[in-house]
């Protein structure tokens, strides 16, 4: 589904990734792991298409696709959700609104017309249901004044909605208790299909208790320097990243 | 000629046209005499030193239009808010269109300031409550040097109007170049209720100036909602001084919806004279090309425990410039004041400017004034963030500017004012977004 080959990039001359290559089938999850300022963060935004980054070299493919030179609204309609880390507060747009605004741009996109009204308040019922999301909070403006919590279910349930191909989870699990991570955790496991995959980008292993991945990298300094499977997780929860950074040397 | 020896020379023929022996008289001849001293404001005065109305000056206006200009309902039916039931006063370039208009006598007068200014039974008012409020500057002096038409709305004691009354002043272009001068007197006596909604509309691509004055009186207990639609000809220029005095428990609100013209001058003037009255100003401007937006707002406290709330909220694009001077003056005696200020701006383009000043003058010391100010691009990280879900770059910048500006819409009373407003900023976006905010 989606193949990374020797991805170079840098912003404002300062070279994050430095040759990194990641290959994700359809029914799996991986997870990326790494210290801070690996570049795990850049990894998600260069491939949702944020344009402040310089790929230097290297190419990003969906189902064989190049997808390097499109808009991040062509990619998200292609399939592409990012779980933002830090999602951003639009004052002024409630989320029932938002998200209906995305889905029917998406539709646009692909030439199909507007979702009829009562489809999509059903399925932002149902959706809402299953991240314990109350009505209430639908009619707030988006993100303003959301909890970190509330940020991070608000944006699980936007993948909901979006049923995206490829989803990649941004630190999701920062600024959760434990019961707001097994919301958000149960939410994108009971999205999980044989047709799509995710990436979960953690600095914890926790997350990984629930979401289980097929597939463990670690980033270090702009390139992938070790995979295995989910024990890779946990022997780095025991051991630290600095047993990486030592075996490196 | 220049214009003003024009206007000042006109004036006997003016005098001679209208009765001589109305009680306004003295009023005009005064105001007059004012004008022809203090001339057209310039950019040397302070209050004008970022509008500039030279070039709207230099066009040779017609002063008094003489010819009945007809023009169809269904070409400008989309001008009024035609899906609710209004009164209307209507006027094509100048005169009273008794055929668009639908007037009342019934229990509370919507009729003709010509008819007010002469007939006895309106006397008493126009002697208690005509050109009281409005100050002496020169623009304001000019138009009370030639008024003679407009709207006059007199809602006595207890009266809820039901309807919305609407004010629209057309010009048709049968001139050359048009200039009008309407006056109106807005009287909203105790416990009474009214919502006007105005509107200048040119129909010609002809230069028209307008400069208006309103004033409005609302008594104890009062409530006045006034809307003004600016959405006009790119030659259209229009210079509104509006004066509102409240009494004690009284509510006004006036909502400024600025999205076209070429030079928009906003002089909203409000003087509290009683206890815990709100007084609330509201503004939206979003325009391009060389467009030009100015709000001068002023409001007097001048008595205990009053309020005030101003938000206005102003997106340039291109190379469209705006103003924004926001004056609060509380005076000694005006303790627990709550006087609140607040105008954000968006420069979509980096040709466009926004010259923005609050100016607080505090006399008292137990009140609550806040004011804040920003200027800023739209967020580049929001944009991201909509992209991402799939929504276009264009279609978010108009969201997100809609969404900026969506605190001001929601003070709008009348749902048919506000989803024509929310079409109007959809329109100047030039987005189709499926919903209102």
């Amino acid at each position: 589904m989606l193949k990374i080959e020797n991805l170079h990039a840098s912003i404002e001359d300062k070279s994050i990734l430095k040759g990194l290559s990641l290959e994700v089938k359809a029914g799996e999850v991986h997870a990326i792991m790494g210290p801070n300022g690996a570049g795990k963060s850049t990894l998600a935004n260069i491939i949702a298409g944020k344009e402040e980054y310089e790929v230097t070299a290297g190419n990003i493919e969906l189902d064989g696709e190049d997808i390097g030179e499109l808009a991040p609204e062509e990619r998200a309609h292609n399939g592409v959700f990012l779980s933002f880390q830090y999602p951003v507060e639009i004052p002024g747009v409630s989320v029932t609104n938002f998200i209906k605004t995305a889905i029917n741009e998406t539709r646009k996109a692909k030439g199909l017309e507007d979702m009829p009204a009562k489809d999509m308040l059903k399925m932002i019922r149902e959706k809402s249901e299953l991240l314990e999301i109350d009505r209430k909070f639908l009619s707030r403006s988006l993100n303003e004044g959301f909890s970190g919590g509330e940020k991070k279910r608000n944006e699980i349930f936007q993948m909901a909605m979006l049923a995206p191909k490829l989803a990649i989870l941004d630190e999701t699990d920062s600024g959760l208790d434990i019961d707001a991570l097994r919301i958000v955790a149960n939410g994108v496991n009971k999205l999980k299909s044989k047709d799509n995959a995710v990436i979960v980008i953690t600095h914890y292993q926790r997350l990984l208790d629930y979401i289980v991945p097929d597939f463990v990298h670690v980033l270090h300094d702009g390139k992938i320097v070790k995979s295995g499977d989910a024990s890779l997780a946990l022997e780095l929860e025991a051991k630290g990243y600095d047993w990486i950074k030592q075996e490196l040397v | 000629m220049e214009l003003k020896d024009k206007l000042v020379s006109s004036y006997v023929a003016f005098e001679n046209r209208v009765e001589t022996d109305s009680e306004v008289h003295e009023i005009r001849s005064r105001a007059l005499q004012n004008f022809e001293a203090l001339g057209f404001p310039t950019k040397k005065l302070e209050a004008w030193k970022y509008t500039s109305l030279n070039a709207v000056l230099k066009q040779d206006y017609s002063l008094f239009p003489n010819k009945e200009n007809n023009i169809q309902l269904a070409d400008v039916k989309k001008y009024f808010i035609h899906d609710i039931d209004a009164y209307k006063l209507v006027f094509i370039d100048g005169k009273y269109s008794s055929f668009l208009s639908e007037t009342t006598h019934d229990t509370f007068d919507v009729c003709l300031m010509s008819s007010a200014l002469v007939k006895p039974k309106y006397k008493a008012v126009i002697e208690n409550y005509f050109d009281k409020i409005a100050t002496k500057d020169n623009l304001t002096s000019l138009n009370t040097a030639f008024a003679s038409e407009g709207a006059y709305i007199h809602i006595p004691k207890n009266v809820e109007v039901e309807k919305p009354i609407q004010i629209i002043n057309f010009t048709t272009g049968s001139e050359a170049a048009t200039l009008l001068q309407p006056r109106n007197l807005i009287v909203v006596e105790q416990n009474a209720h009214v919502q006007i909604i105005e509107r200048n509309q040119s129909l010609t691509s002809n230069p028209v100036l307008t400069n208006s004055v309103t004033e409005v009186f609302a008594a104890k207990d009062a409530t006045v909602d006034i809307y003004k639609i600016q959405n006009d000809a790119e030659n259209a220029s229009l210079v509104d001084n509006s004066y509102i005095e409240q009494k004690s428990k009284s509510i006004v609100s006036v909502h400024t919806f600025s999205f076209g013209g070429n030079i928009t001058r906003n002089n909203l003037n409000f003087f509290q004279r009683g206890e815990h009255i709100d007084s609330i100003l509201k503004g939206i401007t979003i325009i391009e090309g060389k467009q030009h937006v100015d709000h001068h707002t002023l409001v007097h406290h001048i008595a205990p425990n009053c309020e005030s709330h101003q938000d206005y909220k102003g997106i340039f694009d291109e190379r469209a410039t705006g103003v924004f001077n926001g004056k609060v003056i509380v005076e000694k005696e005006a303790q627990k004041t709550n006087a609140y200020q607040k105008n954000n701006n968006v420069l979509v383009s980096d040709k466009a400017t926004i010259n923005a000043k609050p100016q607080l003058e505090i006399f008292a010391d137990d009140v609550k004034c806040s004011h804040g100010c920003t200027i800023g691009q739209l967020d580049e990280e929001a944009l991201f963030y909509m992209q991402q879900r799939g929504i276009p770059k264009k279609e978010g910048k108009a969201l997100l500017m809609y969404a900026f500006a969506n605190t001001v819409l929601e003070s709008v009373k009348i749902p048919e004012v506000k989803q024509r407003i929310t079409q109007l900023i959809a329109k100047k976006l030039g987005v189709d977004i499926g919903f209102d905010l």
